[in-house]
């Protein structure tokens, strides 16, 4: 195959992406045209760009030069194996939530349905064009690109004040992000003024400078990636924004973040140092801790889900973290093993997180409810979202034979593999933090049951529940593709880890491609057989036959029938909807456990109220630690400067006047 | 696969599922005899399952497909677990399909299910149950993943079997980390199997049990198989148990008259720690709920001891 025909492929994939944002601008109001017609397509072209990537994955690294954008400074774009892998990772989600938004897209307040999808595809193009770009340029463009066309999906329902605001906050430190990228890419650049990633790559810069870069892009990508105390705005723009856009910000964006990170980690950055890693350990170690405990007690399906992403990305830099401390100490397979559980965490997040993201929508549509407390039993009026939310309900918690349990696997085996860092600060720390993932992914568990059993399983909370009715056939297709990806990922890992191979071998010059192959491609090992293995089909295979030979077995030994009765209940004759246990009574035991992490305020009911009130606020500590003071200084700062307007026309002439006189001072010197 | 092995890995799958009550039989008799109480009959578990298979099944009028798969899905998970753990024989086809953190992977499955199951019909109890049960294994399995983290990284390897030929089949040491990884372990195996410091499996007094709470709405077969079930449950703890602290009396590969032999050392082993089972419940009383999470990061924290005494120790 010619060797530039992959990325000919996605250029062109990407272009049309961006017709069908302006095809729509000629129908803009026409739910019909723009949902039925154009979204089902572009989930084809995203289908088309995977398999292209994917194919890319395994070429040679392949580069174009597009003339766009300011004279003498064109796009330089460039596929390699890294890049590739994220744009099939891009292409395979965005395929899932196109065809969902096909069927989800409505009437309704706000942005216009056409003017919406030439935001949702430009940010497509935006995330795509992140991990083609080979310059700093271009890179800031599509990076902007993206951040601009998410914040006004984010805000497709202007009119709520809330959501404004949650744009708002969303804009704000995406920008904060983007100013540290700039000048991580100044730094990174050495004073040369040639910004291509090919000049960056081949600048040595001293450790104290590739430091202050390294530092730079985690707090440049942290901000977009949600990384704590950044994390903020993951929590409010989610549960403002449409569904489908939530999926993508959640499952795709974030990743780009990651990407980003990676590619300057590993690939612009020479220089070694092993605190790097530490620091991103940490970091993501706190992240996810601090994520997972929020998500247990939230009561906001979608804000629930923006702090099970936080606590997934911080999982994504514990292990990104590692494989940087083991590349600074030169032992290429441990990273690469460390790196492998990033990346495939990074696919299996995608696919889950979007998944979840699209049914809340579902559910959202067809109740007109977010709060976990007035849902409930929407198992018997929703099968379909309901089923295919088990799995990936399923693949949160990181259960096996599912995705999310394969890169936590991986995870833990390359905490296993550790021995004999040469800091013994680090050899300590390595079962505490592997300590602290397992307890982050049990608690992930924990988040998952609440989720899915409050809003799926019991009794209806109200009683419109009653009429819900099931996703459109054409969100069906969107829900069950991601579902598929959950299960082929957790079942067929070995395939995967063969493209993951590819990314390694080009970070840290070692992949698990040869190793994983030795015992068969049923059984993943990765290393030797005896030191560790998985095999997720004849996993499943053996729990199938079990439940299945039980299930006959019972049936002909002795019978079949059923009968119905309400419930039992140890006999407690009167029950409502309301006896059941709350969003908040389930978060309860972590909200005791875990209660410094909390800033709660609660309004207990006496026993003589009339009307008793019971009312608990739980907020996030990093407001009023960062954030309020920040919003206060910046206040006072406005309120100084403000002094300076008086609003009388001698006093500005004055002001002129006085610069005149001290431009003319130092001129004359 | 080999024959022998293939043998193995039969005679293990039957002797799990026939035993496993027995187990629970002989627990519950040593448990009556030390509170002074007549004892029931060993085969009285068997009596149970024979009565609950009988039965007419009655579900709650709301109970959707999940609430009837569950039990069939935990007794198969719980099957899968007692087919991996080297009970017998280190020559198990099925092993490397599952290590020890898949193993763990497996229960988590097993509990998410039953919990869900619990949340199905949407009783109060149920969902106490399920957020009880929940909240034991949060805390319970990553103490359980580290105590077996402690054993592989003194054999260098999550694979069970190769843990047992390792620690088994060499010459006698002491670890100390294996001392803190093994009173996690009994902790946490207490927690699993809802027994006496954290539930207690003979009573049914609502506000305080989980088991029975979560296991409320389920009769006859579906309850006979969750009843199996935790049976089987409470043999595969006491196989990994017996697996990593007393590995002696496991087959080898390549062994298959051993394997006979493993029979009966199994048995010994298993009634010595079902006694000593039956002997801490008699001698402990139930915590409240909130008291169990601090028994169990109790038993969190010296797990992790454990892997930071291996660390520092080199050993």
């Amino acid at each position: 195959m010619d060797r530039m025909l992959d990325l000919d492929t996605i250029l062109t994939a990407i272009t049309i992406w961006v017709g069908f944002g302006i095809v729509a601008l000629a129908a803009p109001r026409s739910t019909r045209f723009v949902a039925r017609v154009l979204f089902p397509i572009s989930a084809v072209v995203s289908l088309v760009l995977a398999v292209a990537a994917l194919h890319g994955l395994f070429m040679p690294p392949q580069s174009v030069v597009l003339v766009l954008g300011l004279p003498g400074l064109p796009f330089h774009l460039r596929m390699d194996s890294l890049s590739a892998y994220f744009l099939a990772v891009i292409g395979a989600t965005s395929a899932g939530t196109s065809i969902f938004s096909a069927g989800y897209l409505r009437k309704g307040e706000g942005t216009p349905p056409g003017l919406q999808c030439l935001q949702y595809h430009l940010f497509l193009a935006g995330m795509a064009l992140v991990v083609l770009a080979d310059d700093a340029y271009a890179f800031m463009v599509a990076w902007e690109a993206m951040a601009l066309a998410s914040y006004f999906l984010v805000i497709a329902n202007h009119r709520v004040a809330a959501i404004r605001r949650a744009g708002y906050l969303y804009l704000l430190l995406a920008h904060i992000g983007a100013i540290a990228i700039l000048l991580c890419f100044g730094v990174l650049q050495a004073n040369t003024g040639d910004f291509t990633f090919a000049n960056l790559r081949v600048q040595s810069l001293s450790p104290f400078w590739a430091s202050i870069a390294f530092g730079l892009a985690v707090i440049g990508f942290g901000a977009k990636a949600g990384i704590v105390p950044l994390h903020v705005w993951l929590p409010e723009a989610h549960p403002a924004a449409p569904s489908p856009v939530s999926a993508l910000m959640s499952g795709v964006m974030l990743k780009t973040a990651v990407y980003a990170l990676l590619r300057i980690a590993f690939d612009l950055l020479h220089v070694q140092i092993w605190w790097w890693g530490a620091l991103l350990l940490g970091l993501g170690l706190l992240t996810a801790l601090y994520g997972v405990v929020f998500t247990t007690v939230q009561t906001d399906m979608k804000r629930l889900l923006a702090f099970s992403s936080i606590e997934n990305v911080g999982l994504i830099f514990v292990s990104t973290g590692l494989a940087l401390t083991f590349r600074s100490y030169g032992m290429p397979t441990l990273a690469a093993l460390a790196l492998t559980a990033t990346l495939f965490h990074v696919a299996a997040h995608a696919m889950f997180k979007s998944l979840l993201f699209l049914a809340t929508g579902s559910v959202l549509h067809a109740t007109g409810e977010r709060n976990l407390g007035k849902l409930g039993g929407l198992i018997r009026t929703m099968p379909w979202v309901a089923w295919l939310t088990l799995v990936g309900a399923l693949t949160a918690s990181g259960l096996p034979p599912l995705a999310g349990f394969v890169s936590e696997w991986l995870l833990l085996q390359t905490f296993l593999f550790t021995t004999n860092l040469p800091t013994s600060f680090l050899n300590m720390l390595v079962p505490l933090v592997a300590a602290a993932v397992a307890l982050v992914a049990a608690l992930s568990g924990y988040a998952m049951v609440k989720f899915f059993g409050v809003i799926f399983l019991g009794q209806p909370r109200e009683e419109k529940l009653l009429h819900a009715h099931d996703a459109s056939t054409l969100e069906r297709i969107g829900l069950a593709w991601l579902a598929a990806g959950c299960v082929a990922l957790g079942l067929f890992p070995i395939q995967l880890i063969d493209a993951i191979d590819r990314v390694t071998r080009l970070l840290v010059q070692y992949g698990l491609g040869s190793t994983v192959h030795a015992n068969g491609w049923l059984l993943l090992a990765p290393t030797s057989i005896q030191r560790a293995s998985y095999s997720p089909l004849i996993f499943l295979l053996v729990v199938i036959a079990s439940v299945a030979c039980a299930a006959i077995t019972v049936r002909i030994l002795y019978h079949g029938r059923l009968r119905r009765a309400p419930p039992w209940d140890c006999g407690y004759p009167y029950q409502t909807a309301r006896m059941q246990d709350t969003a908040e009574g389930f978060g309860q035991p972590i909200r005791q456990i875990f209660e410094p992490f909390f800033w709660m305020r609660r309004d207990l009911p006496s026993p003589f109220d009339a009307r008793p009130r019971y009312r608990v606020v739980i907020e996030d500590r990093f407001w009023h630690w960062i954030y309020q003071p920040v919003q206060h200084a910046v206040e006072r700062a406005a309120r100084l400067a403000g002094r300076v307007q008086q609003g009388r026309i001698s006093i500005y002439l004055l002001y002129s006047f006085v610069t005149l006189v001290v431009m003319l001072l130092l001129v004359s010197r | 696969m080999s024959p022998s092995g293939f043998l193995a890995q039969m005679l293990q799958f039957a002797v799990a599922l026939a035993a496993a009550p027995l187990l629970t039989g002989w627990v519950n008799q040593c448990r009556a005899w030390m509170q002074n109480k007549q004892a029931p009959s060993l085969l009285q578990p068997y009596r149970l399952l024979y009565k609950l298979f009988h039965k007419e099944p009655v579900a709650a009028e709301s109970a959707s497909l999940l609430f009837r798969a569950a039990p069939y899905i935990v007794f198969g998970c719980m099957a899968l677990a007692c087919g991996i753990i080297p009970a017998l024989s280190t020559d198990l086809p099925l092993a490397p399909a599952a290590d020890a953190i898949a193993l763990v992977g497996l229960f988590a499955l097993a509990r998410v299910f039953i919990s869900l199951a619990a949340m199905d019909i949407g009783t109060a109890f149920g969902t106490l149950g399920a957020r009880r049960e929940m909240l034991i294994g949060f805390l319970a399995e990553p103490a359980l993943l580290m105590a077996l983290f402690s054993a592989s990284l003194i054999t260098n390897s999550t694979s069970l079997a190769a843990i047992v030929h390792k620690i088994g089949h060499s010459h006698f040491e002491i670890y100390p980390s294996m001392a803190f990884a093994g009173v996690a372990f009994t902790i946490v195996s207490l927690a699993e199997n809802a027994r006496v410091p954290v539930d207690n499996p003979a009573t049914h007094l609502e506000l305080t049990m989980v088991h029975e709470a979560l296991i409320l709405e389920y009769s006859a077969r579906h309850l006979a198989l969750i009843e199996w079930a935790a049976s089987l449950k409470l043999f595969a703890y006491s196989c990994i148990g017996l697996a990593l602290f007393f590995p002696w009396g496991v087959a080898e590969v390549n062994a298959p008259l051993a394997t006979l032999y493993s029979v009966p050392a199994l048995a010994a082993k298993l009634a010595i720690g079902g006694f000593l089972l039956a002997l801490i419940e008699t001698v402990s009383a139930k915590m409240r709920i909130f008291r169990v999470p601090e028994f169990l990061a109790a038993a969190f924290v010296l797990a992790v001891i454990g892997l930071l005494v291996h660390g520092l120790l080199g050993a």
